[in-house]
C-alpha cells in the first residue's frame, strides 16, 4: 500500500512540474513568456547535450574517442543531409560497432 | 491528411523509439531485480512517465521511503519540465482537445522533437503533436514492460543503443545553429552548462544551468531586439 501511495504521489509531483506553466499563463502569454519560448528550446537543447555528454572522459585513455568520432558523424551528416534520421541512426549504429 | 500526418509523427519518432526501448529496458531490468514485477512498471511508465525520476524512484521504493522525500526528490529531479513548459506554452496554446495529454507526456525527447519544429501545410498541427506524444509514450511503456521480461533471459548486446539520446540532441542542436541566424541562444546554453558542470558536478548541474541561462537569455533580451530590427 505504501508502495501504491508513493507511485501516486511520483505521478502527481511529476505532473504538476508540467503543468504549472499552463496554469500560471493560461489567461494571456505575457511577452517575456514568448521571448523565452523563441530562445530557451536553443539553449536546453544545448544544455541536454552537454548532459548526455557528462560522463565522458576526456583526460583518461581511450580519450572519449568514440563518442568524440560518433557525435563530429552526427553534425556533419545533419549539416549534409537536413535528415535526422539519417543522421541519428548512422551515429549509434557507429557507435555501436566502434 | 491525417494519415500523412500519423506517418510523417512515426517517422520523426523513430530515434526515440530506440533510446526508450533502451532506457524503458533498463528501468524494467532495475524494477525486476528490486522485486517488483512487470505491473508495476507498467503503472509507473502510463502514470508517471519520467525517465530519470522512474529510475529514482526505484530506489525510492526500495528504500520505502517516506512521502515527503519522495514528494520534494521527485519535484528536483523533475524541476527542468517547468522550462521545457514555459517555452511551449504559447505553441500548445490552440491544442484542443489534445492538450491535457500534450502538457503531461512533455519529456526531454519530445520536447526536442517538437519545440522548433517547422510543420509543412500539409499536416495537421495538433494531430502531429498528439501523435509524437502518444508514440513516445507508447515506446516508453513498452520499454519498461519488456525490461522486466527481459531481464530473466540474456539479452543479445545493445551496449551503446543509448547514444541515440545524444545523437538526437546533437543533430536537433545542429539543425537548430542552421536555421537560427541568432546563435546566442545556443553559446549561452552551451557554454553556461559547461560551467555549471564543473561547479555543481554530473548530479545536479542540470537545475542551476536553466536558472543561469534563463536569467542570461531575459536579461541580453533588449540587444536582441536592436539587433534583429
Amino acid at each position: 500500500m505504501h508502495n501504491v501511495i508513493l507511485i501516486i504521489i511520483m505521478a502527481l509531483v511529476t505532473m504538476f512540474t508540467r503543468f504549472l506553466p499552463f496554469i500560471v499563463f493560461k489567461k494571456n502569454t505575457p511577452p517575456f513568456v514568448k521571448y523565452l519560448g523563441q530562445v530557451l528550446p536553443t539553449a536546453i537543447i544545448g544544455m541536454l547535450v552537454v548532459y548526455c555528454l557528462k560522463d565522458i572522459e576526456l583526460l583518461k585513455y581511450p580519450f572519449a574517442i568514440k563518442e568524440i568520432i560518433a557525435v563530429i558523424l552526427v553534425i556533419v551528416l545533419q549539416a549534409k543531409t537536413r535528415n535526422s534520421i539519417i543522421s541519428i541512426l548512422c551515429g549509434t549504429l557507429i557507435y555501436m560497432i566502434m | 491528411m491525417k494519415i500523412k500526418t500519423v506517418k510523417t509523427a512515426f517517422i520523426k519518432t523513430i530515434p526515440v523509439m530506440a533510446g526508450y526501448l533502451f532506457l524503458g529496458g533498463g528501468f524494467g531490468i532495475l524494477m525486476e531485480n528490486a522485486g517488483y514485477g512487470i505491473l508495476m512498471s507498467f503503472i509507473m511508465s502510463v502514470i508517471i512517465y519520467a525517465g530519470t525520476g522512474q529510475y529514482l524512484g526505484v530506489s525510492l521504493l526500495v528504500g520505502t521511503a517516506s512521502f515527503l522525500t519522495t514528494a520534494i526528490t521527485t519535484f528536483m529531479v523533475n524541476a527542468r519540465h517547468i522550462f521545457y513548459s514555459v517555452s511551449m506554452v504559447e505553441k500548445y496554446k490552440d491544442t484542443k482537445p489534445y492538450k491535457p495529454y500534450l502538457v503531461f507526456g512533455l519529456t526531454d525527447e519530445t520536447y526536442s522533437l517538437l519545440c522548433d519544429i517547422k510543420i509543412a501545410d500539409n499536416i495537421d498541427k495538433n494531430l502531429f503533436y498528439f501523435c509524437v506524444t502518444f508514440f513516445n509514450h507508447c515506446y516508453w511503456i513498452m520499454g519498461c514492460t519488456l525490461g522486466n521480461v527481459i531481464s530473466r533471459f540474456l539479452p543479445f548486446s545493445t551496449t551503446g543503443i543509448d547514444f541515440s539520446m545524444t545523437a538526437l540532441f546533437v543533430a536537433t542542436f545542429t539543425e537548430q545553429w542552421i536555421t537560427n541566424k541568432n546563435h546566442l541562444p545556443a553559446i549561452v546554453g552551451v557554454f553556461c552548462s559547461l560551467i555549471c558542470l564543473f561547479i555543481f558536478g554530473k548530479e545536479n548541474f542540470l537545475i542551476p544551468s536553466m536558472i543561469i541561462i534563463t536569467f542570461i537569455l531575459f536579461f541580453i533580451k533588449p540587444n536582441m531586439e536592436v539587433g534583429n530590427a
